[in-house]
């Protein structure tokens, strides 16, 4: 009885793997007398059924007729299939040509600009900060007096400003063009408490001769962090994870001391230049160096404009500049084409 | 501002090489922005002396110089103008390596025969050399150079491109830059010495000085040097002020400015003798009086202004220029030497409203110490009086009325640790203050520090706190994470729409731009269908750079349409443009309001050329199908778009505004052709403008209501329906609509004819009505009910009809 289940089953698997491999109803139609024709093995089972004790005969009846069916489906299935298509041999000579051009769906892009600014923010989002935006047209008090450069100050010079003429501003208070993004650390400043944490990106201008590396409109991504017990070491450890996650996790910092009247101490923040590896070439100046943000411990003074203790609070501020970050990072030599938007320049960016 | 180490030499000793030095100066401020060794290049020059110089026989601008070298005479044909006999000059041997200064190129020295004569070697200029752009003759050498000493030896130095920062004017002086490396270097600073023969007359006999305006003169110190011989200066002080980029005038004014060089003090001479009564008044212009300065130059001067007057007019503008009729010229035999401090604010409006910036201002407007003013003023007399002959008067003229005293600031281990994030013990803080020269006391772990006087920027016990770190250099300063909570922060819904914009937009196929914020009366003409934009009411630049940014722009559509025009080329594909940006409306006594704008543009062919597409235009409804599919992702149910004409540069039969609710979010349509002219645009522009601002406000208003998949197939039957040309498709779809529901689930336009077999005036629009319902299979009879009764709402509310 058990040999006989073994060999109906051998027999069913046979048949099956025999129609999978049949490629036309001729063959296919010789499986099927080979295995259900009047001589065939299946048959002969079928046909011994009588001289199979009374008490078996129900159970190796009904896998036979099992097996029989299965067969037969099996067969109908393929000789349906192979109705249809077409063998493979016919399906080779039936060739298009895989090198003509494709149909490309028309994708826009987001400016390189807009691109850069969004992945800044998401390196700080991810440690926690805001992202707020400020007014471009602001106050001198905002752009200057409050950031600890009052009227007169020599820094003064380190920002050439684009004013508002009066009369058009219906206002004798001094009103101007951002210079820098800094502004916001005041309005943030004086409309929360601390903890803050907060990434500014925004245009600003500046009243300068236009080069290759100097536009009268350009961004700047500002940060500010203020809290009890902020330290420089923060500022450093911060924004050394920033520079590894922007330009990569082998980028190496270098914090100099440098002079904004609105931080103290202040700090430069250089990558080691990544197209030399700090050997020196024409990107870092030979120096080995790419100077990337300016930064600092934000000043007692500018806490103390906005009433936060300075013996309770510090914090430090940064600021940096996208369209740089963009230059160096596609080996961009004029910092002119973000505004020209020649889509010759645009479409190339991913 | 340019340091020769040689010079810098004299006051301290360089230990460390040369880019050791820089990072350590770059490293702690002064930053380093370029190292430039002179004398690198000069291979093979070597001093040599003219011995003889002699006309050339053929070429009358030529000169046939022979030099005397050790053991050997050469001639050189030159056509330098200042030779003299006894000079020395460096001499580039046949073999030697020189600048050629016609191409600017290294170029090695030949033979040659200079119209028939032979010439062996070249007597090189400063250009030559590449110590400047000058060539109009051959560098005259310090007499003390030695015949056939290399070059190098003689001139060859290192010069430091040092940026100073605006916080340190103590370092706009060489001395400066030696205290701040002897501090970095842990060396001994050398300082000058300023002790000299004062065999003239008591000084207070021969001149006074009264400070009329304290506040903006804090102090100032004269000395008076009688019987100078006016003439040129000793070459080696000639050398200093060249390397410097300062121009030889006469020894009186180069030791004044190899002085202000040196102590970062600028000094000026009178001649004393024209100084009317022997006085010096230092006071405020007043109406009615004026002054030739000393390029010449009559000064609009104004009342306030701060001057330097004799007893009757004023002699020189106080810290920016000294006066004509005071000069010190060659006549001159006495001299008063002028040392003060100014008040760094007025300093600066003065040049502002002069437009007039010098050496000297740039320094006052920086707020010098008042203690230095004593220092070069003896230290320039000391030179005058060692190189000009002369007599010093006895004593020095000095009114400081109103002393600083110094300050004494609180520094203790717990605040270095609360800013900078490291321990420091109060005898390590203290080692480091004292390379700065200052004074400290302990009182317990808190030091008391007096900051040396020359430092006038250290105010603050944060001041002393980046003194400190800079020091120690940053490198020291561990890195850390933040710790401390995380603020909440508030929504930005603006900037969310914003950012979600974008991404739809770019999925759309749009390709962002960003333009200038400025726009200027051209572009706005252009722009404006009859060529001229009228009063514009915005904001305007008072100063602004060019015609073109003269105002902040109140539309983003003209700097578009500009992008749009500089970018349609041909066999280009065509322009699918937006940007999202500000325009910035004035407000009475406010600032602007800056509200945010998105503009899109399509223009062109709708694909570039390919093989497997038919060439198409882009058209009004490839913009309005973006349109659509931005607002439908965010989910603003029933914008409707309804005709309008007459809206600024839109074609007046092309333009729709989109409405949702009773809130205009926008404009899209044509271009009115008149711009497109004025624009030299010669396809049709397609234009949309959003107000963000009324965006926001309709976006998140209706619910999103997601719906299970559907369980029962849907039934869809095609109708054409015969209508008036005057019955908008949205009237025709919005009726089948609200015949069809509730079964009615979807109704798609999906043709549109006109002309033949129809009546005059007449369209065919082509309909699919989609029916399903959420709980069973829709019968044919059920559907065809609905649609009896869709068709009899067509013919009674539209008179449309089925085509027969």
């Amino acid at each position: 009885m058990e040999a006989l289940r073994k060999e109906l089953e051998t027999l069913q698997a046979e048949a099956l793997e025999l129609v999978k491999k049949s490629v036309d109803a001729a063959q296919l139609e010789k499986v099927r007398v080979s295995f259900l024709g009047r001589k065939a093995r299946l048959t002969a089972i079928l046909r011994q059924l009588p001289t199979v004790p009374p008490e078996e005969r129900p159970v190796v009846g009904q896998l036979a007729n099992t097996v029989k069916r299965a067969i037969e489906e099996g067969i109908e299935a393929r000789r349906a299939a192979l109705g249809s298509i077409p063998s493979d041999e016919i399906l080779r000579k039936d060739q298009i040509d895989v090198t003509l051009p494709g149909r490309r769906p028309s994708l826009g892009r987001l400016h390189p600009l807009t691109q850069i600014i969004r992945e800044i923010c998401g390196v700080f989002v991810e440690m926690g900060f805001a992202v707020m935006e400020g007014p471009e047209v602001e106050w001198d008090y905002y752009n200057f007096e409050a950031l600890n450069i009052p009227e007169d100050h020599p820094a003064r010079d380190m920002w050439d400003t684009f004013w508002i003429d009066p009369a058009s501003a219906r206002t004798s208070t001094p009103m101007l063009l951002r210079t820098h993004t800094s502004p916001m650390q005041i309005r943030i400043m004086e409309q929360t408490r601390p903890p803050v944490r907060v990434v500014v990106p925004g245009k600003c201008y500046r009243y300068e001769a236009v080069d290759a590396s100097h536009e009268s409109q350009f961004d700047q991504v500002e940060g500010l962090a203020v809290d009890e017990q902020i330290t420089f070491a923060d500022l450093k450890g911060t924004l050394h994870t920033f520079a590894r996650r922007l330009f990569g996790k082998d980028r190496k910092t270098r914090f100099r001391c440098d002079y904004f009247p609105f931080v103290e101490p202040g700090v430069d923040m250089s990558i080691d230049c990544f197209l030399c590896k700090g050997t020196g070439c024409r990107l870092c100046k030979d120096t080995g160096w790419l100077e990337i943000l300016g930064a600092g411990m934000v000043h007692p003074n500018v806490l103390a404009r906005v009433g936060y203790d300075p013996a309770r609070y510090t914090g430090f501020a940064f600021g940096l500049g996208p369209a740089r970050v963009a230059m160096l990072k596609y080996g961009i030599e004029d910092i002119r084409f973000f505004h020209g938007n020649d889509l010759r320049f645009l479409r190339q960016f991913p | 501002m340019k340091v020769s180490l040689k010079w810098l030499a004299e006051y301290v000793d360089l230990v460390l090489p040369v880019k050791e030095l820089a990072h350590l100066l770059t490293m702690s401020g002064t930053e380093v922005g370029g190292i430039q060794e002179r004398g690198n290049g000069w291979t093979g020059i070597v001093v040599a002396r003219v011995e003889a110089l002699a006309r050339h026989p053929t070429a009358e601008s030529l000169t046939l110089a022979t030099v005397g070298l050790p053991g050997e005479r050469v001639t050189v044909v030159t056509g330098a103008p200042n030779l003299r006999v006894g000079n020395k000059v460096p001499y580039a041997p046949v073999g030697g390596r020189l600048t050629d200064a016609h191409t600017g190129k290294e170029a090695v020295v030949e033979v040659a025969n200079v119209r028939g004569v032979e010439s062996r070697g070249v007597l090189c200029s400063e250009k030559e050399l590449g110590l400047s752009e000058a060539h109009e003759g051959v560098l005259i050498l310090p007499a003390e150079a030695r015949v056939g000493q290399p070059l190098a030896a003689v001139l060859g130095d290192t010069v430091l491109d040092l940026e100073i920062t605006p916080n340190r004017p103590d370092c706009l002086g060489v001395l400066g830059v030696a205290r701040e490396v002897a501090a970095l270097t842990e060396q001994r600073l050398r300082v000058p010495d300023l002790a000299y023969q004062e065999a003239g007359p008591d000084v207070r006999g021969l001149a006074q000085v009264e400070i009329l305006v304290p506040g903006l003169c804090p102090r100032y110190s004269a000395s008076v040097i009688q019987g100078v011989a006016v003439g040129p200066s000793p070459s080696w002080l000639q050398a200093r002020l060249a390397a410097a980029g300062v121009r030889p005038i006469n020894n009186i004014v180069d030791i004044t400015n190899y002085v202000m060089l040196e102590y970062g003090q600028p000094l000026h001479a009178f001649d004393y003798d024209a100084l009317l009564g022997r006085r010096i008044v230092v006071r405020q212009f007043t109406s009615g009086e004026s002054l030739r300065t000393l390029d010449g130059i009559v000064r609009p001067l104004e009342p306030g202004m701060l001057v330097i007057a004799d007893a009757e007019r004023p002699a020189a503008l106080a810290g920016i220029m000294g006066g004509s009729e005071t000069e010190v010229t060659g006549r001159t035999t006495n001299v008063l030497l002028e040392s003060a401090n100014f008040d760094p604010v007025s300093i600066r409006r003065s040049c502002r409203a002069l437009r007039l910036r010098t050496e000297a201002s740039s320094r006052f407007d920086k707020g010098l110490s008042p203690a230095i003013t004593t220092l070069a003023l003896r230290r320039a007399t000391k030179l005058i009086v060692e190189s000009c002959g002369g007599r010093a008067a006895h004593g020095v003229l000095d009114v400081y009325p109103l002393p600083r005293d110094p300050i004494e600031l609180r520094l203790t281990p717990v605040e270095l640790r609360r800013v900078l994030g490291i321990e420091l013990t109060p005898a390590e803080t203290r080692s480091v203050l004292s390379r700065l020269g200052c004074v400290c006391r302990e009182d317990g772990r808190a030091l008391l520090v007096t900051s040396p006087e020359h430092r006038s920027d250290i105010r603050i016990p944060a001041d002393l706190v980046e003194e400190v770190a800079r020091l120690i250099g940053y490198d020291r300063i561990p890195e850390t994470t933040m710790a401390g909570h995380l603020p909440e922060h508030a929504p930005q819904p603006m900037r969310g729409l914003i950012e979600r914009l974008k991404d739809l937009l770019s999925g759309c196929g749009l390709q962002e731009v960003i333009t200038y914020s400025l726009v200027g009366r051209l572009l706005l003409g252009k722009t404006h269908p009859e060529a001229e934009p009228g009063p514009i009411d915005a904001l305007r630049l008072a100063n602004p750079m060019t015609p073109d940014q003269e105002m902040l722009r109140t539309s983003l559509l003209p700097s578009l349409l500009e992008c749009v025009a500089t970018n349609l080329r041909p066999d280009e594909p065509g322009l699918c443009l937006f940007e999202i940006g500000c325009v910035y409306l004035p407000r009475e006594a406010e600032l602007p309001e800056e509200r945010e704008i998105l503009v899109m543009a399509m223009a062109g062919p709708r694909w570039q050329r390919q093989w497997n597409e038919a060439p198409a235009e882009l058209d009004f409804y490839d913009l309005k199908g973006a349109v659509e599919e931005v607002l439908a992702r965010l989910n603003l149910q029933g914008t409707r778009f309804n005709r309008i004409a007459e809206q600024g540069l839109f074609h007046p039969g092309r333009t729709a505004a989109i409405d949702w609710k009773d809130v205009r979010l926008g404009l899209m349509g044509e271009l009115h052709p008149a711009v497109a002219r004025n624009c030299e645009i010669r396809v049709p522009v397609f234009l949309a403008e959003f107000d963000l601002e009324q965006l926001l406000n309709a976006v998140g208003v209706d619910f999103l209501r997601i719906e299970p998949p559907p369980r029962f197939p849907a039934v869809r039957r095609d109708l054409a329906l015969v209508v008036e040309e005057r019955v908008p498709a949205s009237e025709l779809l919005e009726v089948i609509r609200q015949a069809g529901a509730p079964l009615l689930a979807g109704v798609e336009l999906f043709d549109l004819f006109r002309g033949h077999g129809l009546p005059p005036g007449h369209k065919s629009c082509g309909v699919a009505l989609i029916f399903r319902s959420p709980e069973r299979t829709l019968t044919d009879a059920e559907v065809a009910d609905i649609e009896a009764h869709i068709l009899e709402q067509l013919g009674a509310v539209i008179g449309a009809r089925l085509r027969g």
